[in-house]
């Protein structure tokens, strides 16, 4: 067995995932509060810290000392499995991101797979199994309501999910996803081809239908992660708390931090796809290809600027949930079914006859 | 790497156990998904990472979160304490015998199981797994794809039939 590569991989799981995502899950949490209370004209908890900076801790400390109650009417294993289930996968997902070039020589990304967007879709799609545990062991009617809508609801979004990125790999022709983010990194993001060979008619007229793939890219994940306005599983003023409503203390707190940790993996997943990854605009920094060496500084700048972007994603997703109203559920099945599906498809298509156009490069 | 053959080979067959053991319809469906893991796992491990991918995707993601959905919604409780009868008992008995007579007699004479399969050379072991599987699906396997495509066209129009009937 090798043990350099099962040393590195564990520096880089606990780097990435211990180190980063998890305090970035924490630290979406207060910075949702403080942009809520911005944009509704409030404070918001501004007194732990500075600025309520140690607001995350103060609030994890308090749930894990709050009684943890486990009603009598619940099925025991399934409601212990429920919380634990909900996470996992989340953080699983993150396996396959390329948060960076490289450094020291190392690619940044824990498991260069060449099914990068499949898993992490497969992944995903068992998270799904908290959500319905959660609702089902609860034995109560709330809960319940949650976990049948919320299983519904994800389905019927990952179809579109799919869908959506097939666009995407037709022009890219791989699914590796450090390969994806080094063809943007020369050849112009999907969503902004203004360099390299995106800088033509073609790359150009490509650029209509990746703007779809990214808006239904982006509101599937939306319905995926269940915020708002797609939070059907949890609406407080039908279900109290849906599928989550038994739970207390750290039980619960672990499906909040789920639903932020699948959001920051969401993030990361379109802005590996449409947003070029870890890669400046205009091909700066851009190393040669994706076995080029690349100076230490350069490997620095790119995890930066790749963590950048996931927090001004992170931003977007907090500022659609206080902007817009949550929509009726058959609204949202209307939109998942008889538009996105369609939608995609045709785009599909769309992509297929526009590179097919005898326009060169 | 072989301990976690061993890991993974027995994590699917606990969960195929499982499936038969558990008398209550949502235990017996969770078994399954453990058992899929488990499966998905060993195909990864055979370097298949888009079989491997799709056994999660399709079958644990999506396959299983409908039988789940169904079991829940109809709150299936008859399997608890349902007795069985000796004819019932006899058939299983017979049939799993037999099968496992078949896989015995399969393993016994299957030589090209003991020896090592040979690396991969040249353009083969380059690409990987998923542009080599689409690239036969379009071109060698062409028409069977298109035939499949056809038969779940059918199946969905059926579908749809059969659900909207009572709707006229």
């Amino acid at each position: 067995m090798d043990w350099a590569f099962l040393a590195i991989s564990t520096v880089k799981i606990i780097g990435l995932v211990f180190l980063t995502i998890l305090p970035m899950v924490a630290y979406s949490v207060w910075a949702e509060r403080r942009v809520s209370a911005a944009i509704q004209d409030r404070v918001g908890p501004n007194r732990v810290g500075w600025a309520g900076l140690l607001q995350p801790m103060a609030d994890g400390l308090k749930f894990i000392l709050k009684e943890d109650l486990t009603p009598g009417h619940v099925r025991k294993t399934y409601y212990w499995m429920a919380p634990a289930l909900t996470m996992i996968p989340s953080l699983l997902t993150c396996a396959v991101l390329p948060f960076g070039s490289r450094l020291f020589g190392e690619k940044m990304v824990i498991a260069d797979l060449d099914v990068g967007p499949l898993f992490v879709f497969a992944i995903a799609s068992l998270s799904v199994y908290g959500i319905v545990l959660a609702g089902w062991a609860s034995n109560s009617k709330y809960p319940f309501l949650g976990g049948v809508r919320s299983t519904s609801q994800m389905i019927s979004y990952e179809i579109s999910l799919g869908l959506s990125i097939v666009p995407l790999l037709m022009i890219f022709g791989t699914l590796n996803l450090g390969e994806i983010v080094q063809y943007q990194a020369q050849n112009g993001w999907t969503l902004l081809p203004l360099w390299g060979e995106g800088l033509s008619l073609k790359g150009m007229l490509l650029a209509i239908p990746m703007f779809i793939s990214f808006v239904i890219f982006t509101t599937s994940i939306f319905a995926e992660t269940n915020r708002l306005p797609f939070d059907l599983p949890e609406c407080e003023t039908e279900l109290v708390a849906g599928y989550h409503t038994e739970y207390s203390s750290m039980k619960f707190a672990l499906f909040f931090l789920g639903e932020y940790a699948a959001m920051i993996i969401g993030s990361g997943l379109a802005v590996t796809l449409f947003l070029g990854g870890w890669s400046l605009p205009f091909g700066w920094l851009a190393p040669e290809s994706t076995t080029a060496e690349v100076p230490f500084w350069h490997g620095l700048v790119h995890i930066g600027v790749f963590f950048a972007k996931v927090i001004a994603f992170i931003l977007f997703f907090i500022w659609i949930r206080w902007s817009l109203p949550r929509f009726r559920y058959d609204q949202l099945m209307r939109l998942g079914w008889v538009f996105f599906f369609e939608i995609a498809v045709i785009n599909v298509l769309l992509t297929a006859g526009i590179m097919m156009l005898p326009l060169g490069k | 790497m072989t301990f976690l053959f061993y890991i993974f080979a027995a994590l699917a067959i606990v969960g195929g156990i499982g499936v038969v053991l558990n008398r209550n319809p949502v235990s017996s469906a969770f078994a399954m998904i453990v058992s899929f893991l488990g499966l998905a796992a060993l195909y990864i491990q055979l370097d298949a990472y888009l079989v491997g991918t799709l056994q999660i995707l399709v079958y644990a993601g999506a396959i299983m979160v409908l039988f789940l959905f169904i079991i829940m919604l109809l709150d299936i409780k008859s399997e608890e304490g349902r007795q069985f009868g000796v004819f019932s008992t006899a058939g299983a008995v017979v049939v799993a015998g037999g099968m496992l007579l078949i896989v015995a007699k399969v393993l016994k004479n299957f030589e090209a199981g003991e020896k090592a399969l040979t690396p991969l050379k040249g353009a083969a072991a380059e690409t990987t797994d998923v542009s080599a599987i689409g690239e036969l699906l379009f071109t060698t396997y062409w028409f069977p794809v298109q035939v499949i495509g056809m038969l779940l066209l059918v199946a969905t129009v059926g579908v749809v039939v059969l659900s909207k009937r009572e709707l006229r």
